[in-house]
């Protein structure tokens, strides 16, 4: 069985996101980028499934521009088998992008595709549901444990309550919560040899997929700051400030 | 032009998040008609009826609507869907598991997680951890949306009087089935709904430690959230979690301890009435978003704190 995993680079989680002079989106130029750390866990799981010998191929998916290379040589350093690019400098839809990955699906016809439940700049968490429902693969979203079972899984979910489990025909689509496991670091030597594994890539201009999209970003603004308020010196301050200023308890 | 509400419920009553939705569905200014599907959910179905505003109702009834079953859902969804210009969700576990799928089967873009409704087709939602407002304007011929609760009001339980129609369930999916669940119980108020929430970080140190925030909370009826450094370090379950990957709150009083700040966790709590932190470390991001602050050792803070509630 093949498993794809879907790698987005994105503004590093540790990177305070700014708004760009001309109100039209993030100021990108000159800072860090990463692996969205959802897609992290997405390799992780893909990567422990494979070592349990229940997968024999790990496929890293990215659909962006040029530089996302280095996000797909961080999973092939994690242990992913190969990499394809569809390259774009378009910023596209979830369901641009859930077209095109139904596209590397027909091509490779994996077990699972597991994505990160959302990217952490447009925050949509729409990609890997609009995959599923364009495929006709089962949907197991939110997942925080997988357990394979030959043709199904069982995927515990993390619902607004608790967790809910569900089992799953494959092939399917997963997405990854936070809990499901602990990313690995890629070593030195894994990182060379990254650089050798295969990666595929395609200008997205190049397949016969519609991106097309109606939804436009209009503008781009600073959030209302919340200021400061004040320090209280103890406890019995706070307490009666909530009383008598704030009202709240 | 009319918007159809997909309901949620449980144990035969509307989840409130609806009733902020029905809200949203309000401000985009069309007839509003709400989708109630369950497994023996005809009382939701009449309580739906009677939400302020709402002119139809829609009910199918069916053991696959018995969970959240995404596939099921969709199906029902877009079985019914002809006619809507807006199709609207909660931007909750259950809405966000469903909202793209319509979308996508409908061959849509989605617009998540909404604050702000601008005109019909305008809206305004957060991205970047809610470190940046985009505005955005959909062309498409339906506008599918989730709506994020905390960001409107919740409409009247009464004062509509629509009339409810059964409509046909459709085939349930196949490929997926409902095994289990494992809900946290409480007597406290729901984390999301909560007029008041306190929360811990990494400073709690463990999950035992979280009894202090338990008790305080059971003082002021509040419900207890936590950073996402405490669910990662295992002190207490994924569903405290607020902050960008976790639940977004709102509540009149937020109480934060041993929280740092990070602008994940802010993405969650900023829009709160009166923040209160609590943190031994005075260059804390945190204090940088609190109406009250108190530079202070948690663990002497909080037992003093139990104890001044009592007085």
């Amino acid at each position: 069985m093949k498993i794809l995993v879907g790698v987005k680079r994105v503004l590093d989680y540790n990177v305070k996101a700014r708004v760009n002079a001309d109100k039209t989106g993030i100021e990108l130029a000159n800072v860090k980028m990463s692996m969205n750390p959802f897609d992290e866990i997405a390799v992780e799981e893909a990567l422990r499934i494979k070592e349990a010998g229940d997968a024999d191929e790990v496929i890293a998916v990215s659909i962006g521009p040029s530089q996302s290379q280095e996000t797909i040589r961080t999973a092939l350093a994690m242990g992913a088998d190969r990499g394809i690019l569809l390259e774009t400098d378009e910023l596209l839809e979830p369901l641009a992008i859930a077209k095109l990955f139904k596209h590397v699906v027909e091509q490779e016809s994996p077990g699972l595709v597991i994505l990160g439940k959302q990217a952490i700049d447009g925050d949509n968490n729409q990609t890997g549901q609009m995959l599923s429902a364009i495929t006709g693969m089962a949907q197991g979203t939110f997942a925080s444990k997988v357990e394979l079972n030959g043709d199904t899984a069982k995927i515990t979910r993390e619902v607004d309550a608790g967790l809910e489990s569900i089992n799953v025909t494959l092939p399917a689509v997963l997405t990854t919560d936070l809990r499901l496991n602990e990313p690995r670091y890629a070593k030195l030597p894994n990182i060379m040899k990254a650089k050798k594994k295969p990666l595929e890539i395609t200008p997205v201009a190049d397949l016969d997929v519609d991106v097309s999209s109606k939804l436009k970003v209009v503008e781009v603004n600073e959030p209302e700051q919340r200021s400061a308020g004040v320090i209280v010196n103890s406890v019995a301050e706070l307490v009666e400030k909530l009383r008598n200023e704030a009202k709240v308890i | 032009m009319t918007t159809l509400v997909v309901a949620e419920h449980e144990s035969g009553a509307l989840r409130p998040a609806t009733l902020n939705v029905i809200t949203a569905a309000k401000a985009i200014g069309n007839d509003i008609t709400v989708l109630v599907a369950g497994d023996g959910a005809a009382d939701v179905a009449a309580a739906a009826a009677n939400v302020d505003g709402v002119s139809k109702v829609l009910h199918a009834d069916d053991a696959a609507y018995a969970q959240e079953i995404a596939e099921n859902l969709a199906s029902l969804i877009i079985s019914q869907a002809s006619g809507f210009t807006h199709i609207l969700f909660a931007a909750t576990a259950a809405g966000k598991n469903v909202m793209p799928r319509v979308a996508a089967l409908l061959d849509v873009s989605a617009v998540s997680d909404i604050t702000d409704v601008v005109s019909a087709d305008t809206f305004i939602r957060p991205i970047y951890a809610g470190n940046a407002m985009a505005t955005v304007q959909s062309g498409d011929d339906v506008k599918v949306i989730s709506v994020r609760t905390t960001a409107f009001d919740s409409a009247a339980e009464t004062g509509g009087s629509a009339a409810v129609e059964t409509v046909a369930a459709t085939e349930a999916s196949a490929l997926v089935t409902f095994i289990g669940e494992e809900l946290s119980q409480s007597d406290r108020p729901e984390l999301t709904s909560a007029d008041i929430v306190v929360s811990g970080g990494r400073g709690m140190q463990n999950g035992d430690n979280f009894v202090m925030l338990d008790e305080i909370a059971e003082k002021l009826n509040a419900a207890v959230g936590a950073s996402r450094a405490a669910v990662d370090s295992g002190f207490v379950p994924n569903e405290y979690q607020v902050g960008q990957t976790g639940k977004v709150v709102a509540p009149n009083l937020y109480i934060a301890v041993g929280i740092s700040g990070a602008i994940q966790h802010l993405a969650g709590m900023k829009d709160s009435k009166v923040i209160v932190a609590i943190n031994k470390d005075e260059e804390a991001p945190i204090f940088q978003v609190a109406d009250y602050g108190l530079v202070a050792d948690l663990f002497d803070a909080l037992p003093e704190l139990s104890k001044a509630l009592d007085g």
